[in-house]
């Protein structure tokens, strides 16, 4: 045994050094645009939540942890060379972190999969969730919601050779693709069961199954949709309208009543001073399409 | 309770689903091994060197890596296929390293004097292969091929994590409809064991029927 | 290998020729099999710049290596505590009492025959624990069941004139466990015991699908970014013959002690099988080599 580590140890640290001698600084080039410069959000001075365990928790931790999704092009996108998140998504992360005190810098996210979101939060794994996560009653049982911050819509992404489809009515026989176990996922099943339904556990391996004709759409919510096409605009575009309402809300946990009506609070402010709207022009607003207008907050009682 | 009895289409699809993708990775893998079988013991170098390289790189390739190069790697090749058989493809190929190396340490037990004998008897090689070796080596190898197709249906639960409409997959499913998940995965690991113990059955009557007091 | 075989004579010089012919043949056949290979990578242009590209940078080769190096702690981990929940559940299996034995003997069976992955996800999903800790939970029961497996067919493998003897001496149980028994099994079932490792090293790749950071989730991290044109099948170029290349040193590892301790008088009196990947059958070892 002692052998085989020692074995193991000499090989990696061989192949350590054989990568440290050779490779280039900084990150591999990105495709489609990108912002100028990232607004700055002010930080609350002196701002308390004592009557929120998750704040206390983060507070002697000195930062948030927040979980994100990592592959979803201008709304939370992790850059696997550097490890950075950026996206609409992650503007919102930062911009509640500097309203409960914390520098937006200071945020750590973490990757989790659609899947994982309610486990992550019972258990405190994460502090907060932002991550294209729909508010519905379901969920509600399970975790707190504080927003919406975003009224998205399911809507199509299919190649632009694609001339048959329009809209969910021509899904008929086709192979369309989701994530699993998302609202999407269950509505195509729901609605449109006429349609050919694959699910993988990321949207991005659904667009490289669209790319290689393995699927002949991809149905989510506009917002990772128009973040996709921005990506590749000659390939893919975006179809039909909307034909549903995905509130996002900023997950937390279920018993935290003090955390979620405080995200409100910091929402509604932002909205107000206008850093909403440059989150939005930074990231999702590159590829053309202008800031909606934010939705209303939905303040919802404990317990319902 | 209920998860099973309010659920139990959702959960009768999930079985069927590794049901299916056990047995057709079954016949896949047994067809695949008898080949690589053969291959590793031909007289004709080359081929068995190719035999030796697919048993030695499938053994030592993790399985979930395998799935990942199958299902989201070949399409890049233009290969446009549904995911079960990519799944198929996938633990067929990952098995058939396995059942091969069964099948051939079962012709190794043959005793060199059998094949001897039945040369000196004036057998044809077709003849000492169908009546000899074959006979025999088959009833050594039937305990070995069952436990490693078991572990293939246990296998086949990455299938799920691949999206293939299989047993494990059924968790997303119901905890998404809020079912308490303890009892949710209880009645998976039941339906697992079901499955489990009628290969296992399966080969015991085989054994029992086939098999050489050793 | 030919000549120890059953299957054939040794051949003779006319057979010898036809069989240089049948393999100059099947050498072009599997050449041409990995040409049409080749050319198929080309021209799905897989070899394109843009593909390649991420892994000139540092940051890439850092997040490989991290993946890296979180795939060899699960495995260190989880290898550590499989041997231990090994040892003691074959401990169990062994004892006097009718009880524990009865209790390993349950666990042991009911953890082999569950689905590693089913026991991950069990762990980390309604457990609600961390992906590092689930994974490793869920190795650990595995592996660990198979082990004790090992280790008890290991102790009983060892001829019984050896446990007689040491009986008819006046030792107690545990003296002949530990200083007959154990040292004997031990050298016998390490070449078992190593295979088993190269299990847990492979299947530490589960941790991929409940998002546990290791090696193949880096690649496909790297392998997902549209931004690199989805370099799928060079990041597969890139990970497979790293992992493969683990797990066979670790399976030649195994075989080297094996042919050492086959040669080494001090283990003539045991013979241990190699763990079945499988279970639930009676002999459900592979067949070991046939008395004359």
């Amino acid at each position: 045994m002692f052998r085989t580590t020692r074995v193991r140890t000499a090989l990696a640290v061989s192949v350590a050094l054989l990568a440290a001698a050779c490779g280039k600084d900084g990150s591999p080039p990105s495709k489609g645009p990108a912002a100028d410069r990232l607004p700055n959000y002010r930080v609350a001075q002196g701002f308390q939540l004592t009557s929120s365990k998750t704040w206390k928790r983060a507070k002697k931790r000195g930062h948030f942890v927040v979980g994100a999704k990592e592959d979803q092009p201008y709304l939370g996108e992790k850059d696997p060379a550097t490890g950075t998140y950026s996206g609409f998504d992650i503007e919102i992360a930062k911009m509640m972190s500097a309203s409960l005190g914390f520098t937006p810098k200071s945020v750590r996210f973490k990757t989790i999969a659609s899947a994982n979101r309610e486990t992550s939060l019972q258990n405190g794994q994460i502090d907060y969730y932002v991550g294209t996560y729909t508010i519905n009653d379901n969920r509600k049982k399970l975790v707190g919601f504080a927003g919406p911050y975003y009224l998205a819509g399911q809507s199509l992404l299919v190649r632009t050779d694609e001339n048959d489809i329009h809209g969910p009515q021509d899904l008929e026989g086709k192979r369309v693709c989701s994530a699993a176990g998302s609202t999407p996922y269950q509505r195509i099943k729901d609605d449109y069961s006429k349609a050919e339904l694959v699910a993988y556990d990321t949207y991005s391996v659904c667009v490289d199954n669209l790319l290689t004709y393995q699927v002949d759409a991809v149905t989510t919510d506009d917002a990772i949709l128009i973040g996709y096409a921005a990506k590749v605009p000659d390939e893919l575009k975006v179809v039909g309208r909307p034909f549903s309402k995905e509130p996002y809300g900023i997950g937390v946990p279920h018993s935290d009543n003090a955390l979620r009506f405080a995200l409100d609070d910091a929402l509604q402010a932002r909205e107000k001073n206008g850093d909403w709207k440059k989150a939005y022009a930074a990231t999702l607003g590159l590829s053309g399409v202008p800031a909606p207008t934010p939705p209303a907050i939905d303040r919802y009682r404990a317990g319902s | 309770m209920n998860v099973l009895t309010d659920n139990f289409s959702t959960y009768g699809e999930g079985f069927l689903g590794t049901v299916e993708l056990t047995v057709y990775s079954s016949v896949l893998a047994l067809v695949l091994g008898f080949v690589m079988a053969s291959f590793r013991v031909a007289p004709v170098g080359s081929i068995r060197v190719f035999g030796t390289a697919w048993v030695t790189v499938l053994r030592n390739t993790p399985l979930t890596l395998l799935f990942f190069a199958v299902l989201l790697g070949l399409p890049r090749f233009g290969l446009v296929l549904p995911f079960q058989v990519f799944a198929i493809l996938a633990l067929g190929c990952y098995t058939s390293a396995f059942i091969c190396e069964a099948l051939r340490s079962g012709i190794n037990t043959v005793p060199t004097g059998q094949g001897e004998a039945a040369r000196s008897l004036g057998m044809t090689f077709g003849q000492t292969l169908g009546l000899v070796v074959l006979p025999q080596a088959f009833r050594s190898v039937i305990p070995p091929v069952g436990s490693t197709l078991i572990a293939l249906a246990k296998n086949s639960a990455i299938a799920g994590a691949f999206s293939v409409t299989e047993l494990l997959g059924t968790y997303k499913t119901l905890s998404e409809l809020g079912y308490n998940i303890v009892w949710t995965f209880v009645w998976i690991a039941v339906g697992y064991l079901i499955i489990t113990l009628a290969i296992s059955a399966l080969f015991n009557v085989l054994e029992r029927k086939w098999g050489i007091a050793r | 290998m030919t000549e120890a075989s059953a299957l054939y004579d040794i051949p003779g010089p006319r057979t010898r020729q036809r069989h240089f012919a049948y393999g100059v043949l099947s050498t072009v056949v599997i050449l041409g099999l990995l040409g049409w290979i080749l050319h198929l990578l080309f021209d799905t242009g897989q070899f394109t710049y843009t593909k390649w590209m991420p892994f000139e940078y540092k940051g890439i080769q850092e997040l490989l290596l991290r993946g890296l190096g979180n795939t060899l702690k699960a495995f260190a981990i989880a290898g550590a505590l499989s041997l231990a929940l090994g040892g003691l559940l074959a401990a169990g299996r062994l004892s006097d009492h009718r009880p524990v034995r009865w209790l390993a003997t349950v666990l042991v069976e009911f953890f082999r025959a569950m689905p590693v992955l089913v026991m991950i996800f069990f762990v980390f999903v309604a457990l609600k624990v961390q992906p590092l800790p689930a994974l490793v939970a869920g190795l650990t029961l595995y592996n660990g069941s198979v082990l004790a497996e090992v280790f008890r067919s290991g102790i009983g493998s060892v001829e019984r004139g050896q446990r007689e003897a040491a009986f008819a001496l006046g030792m107690r149980k545990s003296q002949v466990m530990a200083h007959v028994l154990v040292p004997q099994a031990v050298r016998a079932m390490l070449p078992a015991i190593i295979s088993q490792l190269v299990v847990a090293l492979k299947d530490t790749s589960l941790g991929y699908l409940i998002t546990y950071e290791e090696f193949l989730h880096a690649g496909k991290l790297i392998a997902s970014n549209l931004d690199y044109d989805l370099p799928f099948i060079p990041v597969v170029l890139v990970i497979s013959p790293i992992y493969i290349g683990m797990c066979m040193l670790l399976s030649w590892f195994a075989g080297w002690v094996s042919r050492r301790e086959q040669r080494s008088p001090k283990t003539e009196a045991v013979d241990v099988a190699a763990a079945a990947p499988g279970t639930l059958l009676p002999g459900g070892d592979p067949p070991t080599a046939p008395g004359p």
